[in-house]
C-alpha cells in the first residue's frame, strides 16, 4: 500500500500521482497499479515517472476504467502497488544520449535522464518530447538538467537530429518506435525501445504481454518492457 | 496445517489448494510473494508435444469481473519443458502436475510417454482449451472423445491422470463419467468459457481466433454449479475450479463436492493469493472445530 501525496490533472487527460513509495526502482521499470479493492479484476501497468528514495510517481493518461478511477482518487488515499517489474533502461556510457518519448510514453523517460545525469554531470541529455495536443505534460519535464524540446502535433521523429543522437532510448507508440530506430540506422547508433502491451500478472505467468522477438517469444513484463530496437524490428 | 492434509490420487497434499495451469508458470514466478511449497500443488503451463509460439495479435481483454485469453498455449514442448523446468518444480515441496495437451491423439500419447521417463506426481490432461484450433477442447466436447483419449493415456501413463473438462460441453457431468469409466484418477473442472468480444471502433473481433476464453469471478457461480453436478455424478475425486478469488470462494467449491481446488486469474490481482487461501482454509477449519477440511466437502 502507497498512499496518494498528489494527483494532479495535466490536461489532456493526462495525470502525475506522487504517492509515498519509498521502494527503489530502476528507471524504464513499472508498477502494477490498483486503486480499488476487487473490481476492475485487474491491475494497470503503469511505468514509474519518478522515483527520488522518498516518492514514486506516475504520469498516466485516462484510457479506460482503471485510470478513471486512478484520477478520481486524491491526496491521502490509498493506492496498491505490485513491483517495481521489469528490466529499465540500460546505464548508458556513451557521450551523448537522446531520448524520444511520444505521448503517455514520455512517462519513464523523466527518471531515465534524471538517473543519467546523476551518473554523469558531464553526459549531453537531449529530450525530444511529442504530445498531439498542448497540456501541461511537458511542464513535469522542465526541472531536468537535460535539453528539452517539446512538439505538439505532428511526428517528434521529424525533429530528431539522429546524426548526433549517440544512444537513443524510446519510448511510444510502437510506429514511432519504429521509426527513431529505422532513421539512426545510417549512424549505427545503439537503439532501446520501450515496449507497452496489455498484461494480466506483470511477473511472467500468464504470457499475455508476449513480445515476438528475433530471439524468439519474450515476456514484456519480464524479459522487458526495454529491447534493443533491432530485437523487436527485425522483420 | 495438518487439518488442511489432503489426498489426491494417492500423493498427500498438505493442503488443497493448487495453481491452475496457465497463471503460474513454472511455479517460479510468485517467488518475491511467497514461497511456492506453501500451495499443496502446482500445475505447470500447458504443455504440448512440440514447442508453441501462441496466437497472434491481442491475448487479453479485460470484461466486467472476468478475463478473456487467448494466449494459444503458448510453450517449449513436453521434452525442453522436461528438461529444463522438472528437476527445478522437484525441488518445490508441492504436487507436481504437468498440464498436457495436444492437437491429435498421437500427440498426446508421444506427450504422455515422454513424461513416463520422468519423475511427476499427476498429469492433468488438458481436453478443454479453447484457444488453438485443432485444438485440445475437441476432445472435451463429447463423451466418446474424451472416453477415449483418457483410456489410450491411462493405456500407457505409468503417471495418474486428471481430466482437465471444458465447459463448453453439452453436458460437462457426462464427460466426467465417461473419463471416469474409461480409467480417469480425477477430473479438474472447468477451463474457460468460450466467450468474445468486438472492437467496435475497428469493427473487428478483437481476438484473431475470434474466440477466447472467459475466467475470474463472473463464471464462479457457473462453475460452482458445474462441480456440484459432477462431484454428485462420478466417485473420483473432483478438482474445482473457476473464479476463486478468495478463501471462501475455495470453501463454496469444496462444499460442492470438490477434493481440492485450483487458483488460476485470481493470482493476478493479487499474487498473495494461494498462501492467503491456504491460510484462510485453515482458520476457517479451526473456528468451526473440524479435525480435516474433508468434513465439510460435499456437504452441499
Amino acid at each position: 500500500m502507497a498512499v496518494i501525496i498528489e494527483n494532479k490533472n495535466l490536461g489532456d487527460g493526462m495525470f502525475l500521482m506522487k504517492t509515498d513509495c519509498t521502494k527503489k526502482s530502476t528507471p524504464g521499470q513499472f508498477y502494477m497499479v490498483r486503486g480499488w479493492d476487487r473490481y476492475p479484476l485487474l491491475s494497470r501497468p503503469i511505468s514509474i515517472f519518478d522515483w527520488d528514495g522518498m516518492t514514486t510517481s506516475f504520469l498516466y493518461r485516462v484510457v479506460g476504467e482503471g485510470t478513471e478511477i486512478l484520477s478520481k482518487m486524491t491526496k491521502g488515499m490509498e493506492v496498491t502497488l505490485h513491483g517495481p517489474y521489469g528490466n529499465g533502461f540500460p546505464d548508458i556510457l556513451e557521450d551523448t544520449v537522446t531520448l524520444i518519448g511520444g505521448g503517455i510514453g514520455t512517462a519513464p523517460l523523466y527518471h531515465t535522464a534524471k538517473e543519467l545525469r546523476k551518473r554523469d554531470p558531464k553526459k549531453n541529455i537531449k529530450l525530444y518530447l511529442g504530445f498531439e495536443n498542448k497540456s501541461d505534460a511537458a511542464k513535469a519535464f522542465e526541472e531536468l538538467d537535460a535539453q528539452v524540446i517539446v512538439r505538439c502535433g505532428g511526428y517528434i521523429t521529424d525533429h530528431v537530429d539522429y546524426e548526433n543522437a549517440g544512444t537513443i532510448l524510446t519510448c511510444g507508440p510502437e510506429i514511432m518506435m519504429k521509426t527513431a530506430y529505422e532513421r539512426s540506422k545510417p549512424y549505427e547508433s545503439k537503439v532501446y525501445v520501450s515496449m507497452e502491451k496489455r498484461m494480466a500478472c506483470g511477473v511472467g505467468a500468464c504470457l499475455g504481454c508476449t513480445c515476438k522477438t528475433e530471439g524468439g517469444n519474450k515476456r514484456t513484463c519480464k524479459e522487458g518492457p526495454v529491447f534493443e530496437g533491432g530485437e523487436v524490428f527485425f522483420e | 496445517m495438518s487439518r488442511l492434509v489432503t489426498k489426491l490420487v494417492g500423493y498427500e497434499m498438505k493442503n488443497p489448494v493448487i495453481a491452475a495451469s496457465g497463471t503460474y508458470g513454472y511455479g517460479e514466478d510468485y517467488k518475491g510473494y511467497y514461497e511456492p511449497d506453501v500451495l499443496g500443488g502446482i500445475s505447470s503451463k500447458g504443455l504440448t508435444l512440440n514447442p508453441k509460439q501462441g496466437n497472434e495479435g491481442i491475448r487479453l481483454w479485460e470484461t466486467p469481473s472476468g478475463l478473456l485469453n487467448s494466449i494459444g498455449l503458448e510453450n517449449p514442448g513436453v521434452k525442453a519443458f522436461a528438461q529444463g523446468s522438472i528437476s527445478k518444480m522437484k525441488k518445490i515441496n508441492s504436487m507436481l502436475i504437468v498440464n498436457l495437451g495436444g492437437d491429435n491423439l498421437e500427440e498426446y500419447l508421444e506427450g504422455a510417454s515422454i513424461l513416463n521417463d520422468w519423475d511427476i506426481d499427476l498429469i492433468e490432461l488438458n481436453i478443454s482449451c479453447p484457444n488453438v484450433k485443432a485444438g485440445g477442447m475437441a476432445f472435451g466436447m463429447q463423451c466418446e472423445s474424451a472416453g477415449l483419449i483418457t483410456r489410450e493415456i491411462k493405456k500407457i501413463s505409468r503417471h495418474p491422470v486428471m481430466v482437465k473438462l471444458s465447459p463448453n460441453a453439452p453436458s460437462i457431468s457426462d464427460i466426467a463419467i465417461s473419463c471416469e469409466e474409461n480409467g480417469a484418477d480425477a477430473v479438474s473442472l472447468v477451463n474457460t468459457f468460450q466467450g468474445m468480444a468486438i472492437d467496435i471502433r475497428n469493427k473487428r473481433a478483437v481476438f484473431n481466433n475470434v474466440y477466447a476464453g472467459l475466467s475470474g469471478p463472473a463464471i464462479k457461480p457457473i462453475a460452482l454449479r458445474m462441480v456440484h453436478q459432477t462431484a454428485k455424478a462420478v466417485s473420483i475425486p473432483v478438482v474445482g475450479l473457476g473464479g476463486i478469488s478468495t478463501w471462501q470462494d475455495a470453501v463454496e467449491f469444496i462444499m460442492a463436492g470438490a477434493t481440492a481446488i485450483q487458483i488460476g486469474t485470481g493470482n493476478f490481482p493479487n499474487p498473495n493469493l494461494g498462501k492467503e487461501i491456504a491460510e484462510g482454509l485453515e482458520k476457517y477449519c479451526e473456528d468451526n472445530g473440524f479435525k480435516n477440511i474433508s468434513e465439510i466437502r460435499g456437504i452441499i
